[in-house]
């Protein structure tokens, strides 16, 4: 007797049992763990920014004249730059445009990016070659170049700039997607629903795209420190959000002229900056760790 | 022959790529902005002047013809002419290259200087103390934004410890006391070349902090990279035979191991070579380094719409270009590669 195709031991539901995994694998890592919660923190402070700014209209553009460029003390801990605005205000609410803005852009990015990478893997041929030529298009310029020249094409400001970079960043997930795809397509619950008649956009959206969940999280996730990175960036080139909005590069920018002397205008912004995105990146090593076995040792 | 097949293969689709990053391009500069013309000629356009702009670059004509008119400027040389500086903007261009490759050959220099033996260190001695002073050191250098990096630098070298001097490629007194005479613009080598010890000295000082700035991420990419490389090839059979033979830990690491594991390395550092060019960005307005990124940058706030989009077709090409010679040397590298 020929042995039966172990049918059960094919997982479809396996993005919740990884969840599950994942969580437990990053309770158990102090890094991961300190990482998680700092994000957290961060995110619940931007959403409750107002809430939690001491001065939160000053956190959003209202100048303060008697206060400028106070030294960090009792009342204003990080101090007041050039307009007398509390600085540490400013940094909760420029968390905001900083920190939940590119969560935005990656989210909007795999919306994008996820389903044609499907479709491209699922179909495969010329379909495939078309999508995948596109990316490599899109491939071909340094993020950050190509966010810069949508920008200035649409016109500064921080809508914009989180336009061009999900314009500049979807293909990324295209190209991972299909990667999944291509290996979800051999599996038996594909074949077998296959074999029974399901059509394949059914197939993708119920088959393929749940359990691509997984790696595009954790894709995602590494991914986030570099949008923030260059995000950041495009504020501190004067890009991004306009003054006399808070934004976190846009804040660097500002205070560069005083760096020698008044220092804190610019460094708590820049910390604020590189204290999330190390979050995500130590948080994106562990989890990639998980899935990638070839690094997990 | 096969490695022959390989190469024109890849570069022929370099091409292809270039083709459609004209297009991209193209559309940017050309189609996306509601009047172009206007862009092209800046704040001060009179109705006249754009209506002839809008002639020369074709912008009443169906699209293809317009973007034939684009490639037809391209190949031309004629990127269109600076807004800000009235100067045609590939001479903007080709004036300004040399003070970024100077930064960015010394930046990517130092990275790989640092980054390889990190990532080997880090790797040969996993899980010790040595691993995770890399490991930090890595993550670091990719989590810090450069326009940060560079001003806490500023602080520390300039303000602090009066070891290195504020921003800027020399000092103004330079030009008066030792000029150097111009041979390759690289200001190091020039002064080395023409034996200028005080400009050498002035010059090299003044590229410490700007490459160091630029090196951080380079750095911990490269450090990353190089140590799970490196781990993976240490675990391999003929590792535990040159082991089992006695040979010196050292020779193993760096000769056996390090020889198989460069080139994923390469890769990265390519990779890493691309993305310093716009790193040059955020360093050279840090340190007024007076180069292709304050260029752009000074392009980007006064809206100088013709150098913006030359400066962005120069720093795709550029990317596709560096991608494609990694390419190649990964093949040279590998033979494997091209044979498959």
């Amino acid at each position: 007797m020929t042995a039966i195709p172990a049918l059960s031991v094919e997982p479809e539901l396996q993005s919740t049992r990884t969840f599950r995994h994942v969580l437990s694998v990053i309770v158990r890592d102090p890094l991961a763990l300190a990482s998680t919660i700092v994000i957290v923190l961060f995110i619940l402070i931007a959403i409750f920014a107002y809430q939690v700014a001491p001065y939160p209209q000053e956190g959003i553009g209202r100048t303060n004249a008697p206060n400028t460029m106070l030294a960090p003390s009792a009342g204003h801990i990080l101090g007041a730059d050039r307009l007398g605005r509390d600085i540490l205000s400013r940094v909760i609410m420029g968390a905001r445009p900083a920190l939940i803005v590119p969560i935005g852009v990656v989210v909007f990015a795999v919306l994008i990016g996820a389903p044609l990478g499907a479709i491209a893997g699922y179909k495969g041929g010329r379909v495939d070659d078309v999508i995948m030529r596109i990316t490599d298009l899109f491939l071909a310029f340094p993020s950050l170049l190509l966010a810069m020249a949508i920008t200035s094409a649409l016109g500064r400001g921080l809508q914009n700039a989180a336009i061009a970079l999900i314009i500049s960043w979807w293909p990324w997930y295209t190209r991972l997607v299909r990667g999944v795809t291509i290996s979800l397509r051999e599996r038996y619950f594909v074949e077998a629903a296959q074999a029974i008649g399901v059509r394949d956009s059914v197939i993708i959206l119920r088959h393929i795209l749940p359990n691509t969940i997984s790696p595009i999280l954790v894709q995602a996730t590494v991914d986030l420190g570099t949008v923030i990175l260059v995000m950041g960036g495009l504020a501190f080139l004067g890009l991004g959000t306009q003054p006399p909005a808070p934004d976190w590069g846009l804040m660097v920018s500002e205070g560069r002229d005083y760096i020698l002397n008044q220092w804190w205008v610019s460094t708590s912004a820049g910390l604020a900056i590189f204290i999330v995105v190390l979050a995500f990146n130590l948080l994106g090593d562990t989890l990639r760790d998980i899935f990638d076995p070839r690094q997990y040792k | 022959m096969r490695r022959l097949e390989f190469i024109l293969r890849r570069l022929l689709s370099s091409i292809f790529v270039l083709i459609g990053v004209s297009i991209i391009i193209f559309f940017l500069a050309r189609v996306i902005p509601s009047n172009a013309a206007a862009l092209y000629i800046g704040p001060k356009a009179r109705p006249e002047d754009i209506a002839r702009v809008s002639k020369q670059l074709g912008l009443d004509r169906p699209l293809p013809v317009q973007y034939a008119i684009y490639m037809r400027d391209l190949l031309h040389g004629d990127l269109g002419t600076s807004i800000g500086t009235k100067r045609p903007v590939l001479t903007e261009i080709i004036d300004r290259a040399p003070a970024t490759l100077e930064l960015l050959f010394t930046g990517m220099f130092l990275a790989a200087l640092i980054g390889v033996p990190l990532g080997v260190l880090s790797a040969r001695w996993q899980g010790k103390p040595l691993d995770v002073a890399a490991r930090t050191i890595s993550i670091f250098g990719v989590s810090m934004p450069a326009f940060y990096l560079g001003l806490l630098l500023q602080i520390l070298f300039f303000r602090n410890l009066h070891w290195l001097p504020l921003a800027g490629r020399m000092s103004t007194a330079l030009r008066f006391t030792n000029p150097i005479e111009p041979i390759t613009n690289f200001l190091v080598l020039d002064s080395l070349l023409t034996r200028n010890w005080v400009a050498l000295k002035d010059t090299a000082l003044h590229l410490v902090l700007p490459a160091l700035t630029l090196a951080a991420y380079p750095i911990g990419l490269i450090a990353r990279m190089t140590r799970a490389a490196m781990l993976e090839v240490l675990e391999q059979d003929y590792i535990r035979t040159a082991r089992a033979y006695g040979i010196k830990d050292f020779i193993i690491t760096y000769l056996y191991a390090l020889k198989n594991a460069i080139s994923p390395t390469l890769t990265v550092i390519g990779l890493t070579v691309a993305f310093a060019l716009t790193g040059t960005f955020f360093v050279e307005i840090i340190f007024n380094w007076p180069g292709l990124g304050l260029f752009t940058v000074r392009s980007l706030l006064n809206v100088d719409y013709p150098s913006i989009m030359g400066m962005t077709l120069f720093g795709a090409t550029a990317y596709v270009l560096i991608n494609s010679i990694v390419d190649l040397l990964q093949a040279w590298v590998d033979p494997r590669i091209s044979l498959k």
